[in-house]
C-alpha cells in the first residue's frame, strides 16, 4: 500500500504535490478562518465584561449573545 | 419566511455545527483519499496522474457552484432588501476563493506531465483564471468599502460582471479548441467516466462540499459576532 503511494509509475511527484497544495491550502483556510473567529469571540467577551450591571442586562436579553458568551466559556 | 432564517435564531444552530461537519469531513476526507490516492484504478493513456482529478475537478466545481450561489444570494439580497443574504454570499467567498486557486494550481501540475506545460492561455484556464480575479474584487470590495450600502452595490454588481464568465468556463472547451478535454460527466447524457473512477470523484466532492461548508459556517458565526460587537458599542 505504502508502495503504492510513493511510487506511481513516475508520476507521484505530481499526484502528491498535487494532494499536498490542496491540503496545505485547507489547513491554512480553516486556521485563519477559526482564529478570526476566536478574535471576534475575545472581543465580545472583552466588551461586554466592561459594560456597567444595567447595559450588561439589557444585551443579556438577546439570546444570541448569551450564546456568544456560553460559546466562548465552553472553548 | 425570511424570520425563520434571522441570524438571532440561526446562530444557536450554526455556532454548534461546526465540530459536527468537521467530523464528518475528515471521515468523509479519509474515505475519499484512500479511494483517490489507492484504489482507484490508473487511467489507460495517463496511468496514475489521473489521480490529480480527484482534486483538480471538485475544487472546480465547488468554485463555481460559490460564485453561482454568491450572484444569486447577492441579487436576492437586493430584491428582497435583506441584509442577511449578503452576509451569507460573503460568508461564502473565502473558500470559493480558495477552490478557485486549487483547482488553477492543481491543473497546472496536471497539465505538465499530460501536456508537457505548466501554463497556457487556454479558454478553460484562461475563464478559470478571470473567475479567480473576480472572487479576489469582491473580497477586496467587503475590506475597502465602510458604508453598507456601497458594498452591497459593489459587490452585486461585481457577481452580476462575473456570472457571465460561468457559462463561458462551462461550454469553453465545447465552442473553441482548447488543450483541456472535454466534460466527461454529463447529468443530461451519459458520462464516459467508469464507476470505479466516477465514486472516488464523487466522495472528494462530497468531501470538499462539506469543507466549504464548514469554512462557511465559521466564516458566518464569526461576522454575527461582529454585528454583536458593533451592537455592544452602541450600548
Amino acid at each position: 500500500m505504502i508502495n503504492k503511494l510513493l511510487f506511481m509509475n513516475g508520476y507521484e511527484v505530481y499526484v502528491l504535490s498535487a494532494f499536498g497544495f490542496t491540503l496545505l491550502s485547507f489547513s491554512a483556510l480553516y486556521l485563519i478562518t477559526k482564529i478570526q473567529f476566536i478574535k471576534e469571540q475575545n472581543k465580545f467577551v472583552a466588551k461586554f465584561g466592561s459594560l456597567n450591571s444595567e447595559k450588561a442586562k439589557s444585551a443579556k436579553s438577546q439570546r444570541i449573545n448569551k450564546e456568544i458568551l456560553a460559546n466562548a466559556t465552553n472553548n | 419566511m425570511f424570520k425563520l432564517f434571522h441570524p438571532n435564531r440561526v446562530f444557536q444552530i450554526t455556532s454548534k455545527a461546526p465540530k459536527y461537519v468537521l467530523i464528518l469531513f475528515v471521515i468523509v476526507l479519509s474515505v475519499g483519499l484512500t479511494e483517490a490516492l489507492i484504489l482507484s484504478p490508473e487511467d489507460y493513456k495517463q496511468s496514475d496522474a489521473v489521480r490529480i482529478m480527484y482534486v483538480h475537478v471538485p475544487a472546480a466545481w465547488i468554485a463555481l457552484g460559490i460564485f453561482s450561489s454568491i450572484t444569486f444570494l447577492s441579487i436576492s439580497g437586493f430584491i428582497f432588501k435583506n441584509k442577511n443574504f449578503f452576509l451569507i454570499a460573503k460568508s461564502l467567498a473565502p473558500s470559493g476563493f480558495v477552490f478557485n486557486i486549487i483547482a488553477l494550481v492543481t491543473g497546472a501540475i496536471w497539465g505538465k506531465p499530460t501536456w508537457g506545460t505548466w501554463w497556457a492561455w487556454d479558454a478553460r484556464i484562461t475563464s478559470m483564471l478571470i473567475l479567480a480575479l473576480f472572487y479576489a474584487l469582491y473580497l477586496i470590495s467587503w475590506r475597502i468599502y465602510e458604508s453598507e450600502e456601497k458594498v452591497f452595490k459593489i459587490t452585486t454588481f461585481i457577481t452580476i460582471l462575473g456570472i457571465v464568465n460561468i457559462p463561458i468556463i462551462k461550454y469553453s472547451v465545447d465552442w473553441w479548441n482548447t488543450l483541456h478535454q472535454p466534460a466527461s460527466i454529463n447529468i443530461l447524457s451519459k458520462s464516459s467516466i467508469h464507476s470505479s473512477m466516477l465514486f472516488p470523484l464523487l466522495i472528494m466532492t462530497a468531501a470538499f462540499a462539506l469543507f466549504s461548508l464548514l469554512i462557511f459556517l465559521m466564516k458566518y458565526n464569526t461576522e454575527l459576532i461582529k454585528i454583536k460587537n458593533k451592537g455592544l458599542d452602541r450600548l
